[in-house]
């Protein structure tokens, strides 16, 4: 493990509060550098053009290769990219790191679009399990219904699935938003430590199991909490927040969002705002 | 990992045996060690279809021991001894493979506990199906081995259910594959995606009421769990709720029976499900794939929830 100690000369980053050590030993610091910002380069990103738009039938090929050809589109400079007859394929749109718009004429299999980095995705179909997995920024909109794991680990952006979801929505979520205009499964929000989860219909059974932190929004019957899930009050902010959300995500029109249960963290188990950065990387 | 597929026409019959081998061969990657296809006839005969196998498949990356063809021989003969003693009629019979075997024999009675237990008395034999409509065919290989092997591409019916096995639990053999019997009743199969971790302790439970295990793949548990319950008097249905609590561990399990499809998730929802359901076709599998091999065009299929249980009839 590596060597921790406080940073003599501070950086930009830290003088704004979000990094007070610095990594010795095999662990270098690579925190990002807002002073280098004009340097800096995110590799396998391209600059693309949302007039520029092109159809991409993919009945034919394997994930891996139509994955690829959105690889060579977007390095083509084309901006809007629609997907014909996915057809239920695994792991197709992953990995893409800059703005796109890119929809899909039908149904994605497993890890639909994860890991992805700022593009706009529609999907006019359904979703298999884990899909946008690993998000950091975006949009997602699911026209139908997704499986289960939906939405896991993400760090940034909006998900929004119209139809139901299955078990374990948000799990291990670290930021970003997941709106659901259906039902939900067991676990929603599982493990959750950010951001927020709003679900329009019913969820099932241990809803925000062990969560850390983060806010869920439900609008249904919840089956049960899970372990130091609580109820808390809605307040003006939660009401307008949620407002301009469901506005923005075209669901639930005139929903009345003052009459949502607001489920956060007992912080029984783990507090997870209790340790400074220092401690906590000592206490793992 | 393992893949379950799954489908019901109501009101008509179709070539299950081609649509199954579809769904089964897009699941190939999550395991081709062994698949096996569970097939129900459109039409219930008068006579049962016995499936037997008197030996295993010992080919490449099998974990059996080679057995002398000629052993295979001397059971197939005691088979037959033994249905004629027990008053069964051959009608037709068919060697598919060495130690595949299939009978379609006349039997009046109703009973097929002893019947069973007479068969399998013979060390080395094992009954995989019994049954009017039903016939459990596996073996080693993915779902276009199997079906080529054993010719079930014309196989008419109403519904089917089947698995492509990557063996975690037990051994690389056919008495661990997919579909297993629910033993001694007609016309029962089931599947299993998942792991159960109280098997030892239903199983001994289990054995002591005298019901019968032929593996150790925790999976046979499922459909001797239901045989069970049924045999005391419980309803198909009924068996499944209370193996939601009975069985522990994670599961998506399929059942069927001479005229109806079920499936029953574990309240955890740990095993993937996607379901299509019409009014004239139930279709189900462990990823949309497997669906999109029958229905190519765009459709609407969603994942059941925790601790779900679904009986559909022909």
């Amino acid at each position: 493990m590596a060597n921790i100690k406080t940073s003599e000369k501070k950086t930009k980053a830290q003088s704004m509060g979000l990094h007070t050590e610095i990594l010795t030993g095999k662990t270098q610091q690579k925190f990002f550098n807002p002073d280098e910002a004009e340097n800096f380069y995110y590799w396998g990103t391209y600059d693309v053009d949302f007039n520029k738009r092109i159809d991409l039938d993919v009945k034919d090929l394997d994930c891996k290769e139509a994955n690829r050809k959105i690889d060579e589109l977007m390095n083509q400079g084309y901006g809007t990219i629609v997907i014909k007859n996915p057809q239920g394929k695994h792991s197709l749109g992953v990995g893409i790191l800059n703005k796109l718009n890119l929809i899909f004429e039908g149904s994605l299999g497993y890890f639909g679009v994860g890991s992805i980095d700022g593009p706009t995705v529609r999907i006019n179909g359904r979703v298999g399990w884990s899909c946008a997995e690993n998000m950091m920024a975006g949009k997602v909109v699911i026209e139908k219904n997704a499986g289960s794991c939906f939405g896991a680990a993400i760090r940034g952006g909006d998900l929004i699935c119209k139809g139901s979801v299955g078990a374990r929505t948000g799990i291990d979520q670290k930021g970003g938003t997941i709106i659901i205009g259906g039902d939900a499964g067991a676990f929603t929000g599982f493990m959750m430590q950010r951001g927020r989860i709003v679900i329009l219909g019913d969820v099932g059974i241990n809803l925000g199991d062990s969560m850390y932190d983060g806010t869920l929004y439900i609008g249904g019957k919840i089956g049960s909490y899970g372990s130091d899930a609580v109820e808390s009050p809605m307040t003006k902010s939660d009401i307008d927040w949620l407002k301009r959300k469901l506005k923005v995500a075209e669901i639930g029109e005139n929903y009345d969002v003052s009459k949502m249960t607001k489920v956060v963290s007992g912080k029984k188990l783990w507090n997870y705002d209790a340790l400074e950065p220092t401690e906590k990387k000592g206490a793992i | 990992m393992c893949g379950i597929a799954g489908l019901i026409h109501r009101g008509k019959s179709s070539k299950v045996g081609h649509e199954l081998q579809g769904m089964l061969q897009a699941l190939k990657h999550r395991g081709e060690d062994s698949t096996g296809y569970a097939l129900y006839g459109d039409t219930e005969g008068k006579n049962f279809i016995m499936r037997v196998k008197v030996g295993e498949n010992v080919g490449e990356g099998s974990s059996s021991v080679a057995e002398d063809i000629s052993v295979y021989d001397e059971r197939k003969k005691t088979v037959e001894n033994y249905l004629s003693e027990m008053g069964a009629k051959i009608v037709k019979e068919e060697r598919v493979l060495p130690y595949s075997l299939r009978y379609e024999i006349e039997y009046n009675k109703e009973d097929l506990l002893n019947f069973s237990q007479k068969i399998e008395s013979i060390p080395g034999v094992e009954i995989l199906s019994m049954g009017k409509s039903l016939e459990v065919i596996k073996d080693l290989g993915n779902a276009k081995i199997v079906c080529d092997r054993y010719n079930l591409d014309k196989v008419v019916g109403t519904h089917a259910i089947g698995h492509a096995r990557m063996a975690t639990e037990s051994g690389v053999d056919i008495k661990s594959a997919h579909p297993f019997w629910g033993y001694p009743f007609s016309d029962v199969s089931v599947v299993h995606n998942g792991q159960l971790t109280n098997y030892w302790n239903n199983r001994r439970i289990l054995e002591n009421k005298g019901m019968r295990f032929m593996s150790e793949c925790d999976s046979e548990l499922i459909a001797v769990y239901l045989a069970e319950k049924m045999r005391d008097g419980a309803s198909l249905e009924e068996g499944m709720k209370d193996s939601l609590s009975g069985l522990d561990g994670v599961f998506t399990y399929f059942v069927a029976t001479k005229d109806s499809l079920g499936m029953a998730k574990d309240t955890m929802a740990a095993k993937p499900l996607v379901l299509y359901e019409s009014d004239d076709l139930v279709a189900m599998g462990s990823e949309e794939i497997a669906i999109r091999s029958l229905l190519p065009q765009e459709i609407d299929t969603y994942d059941p929830f925790d601790g779900e249980v679904k009986v559909w009839r022909i």
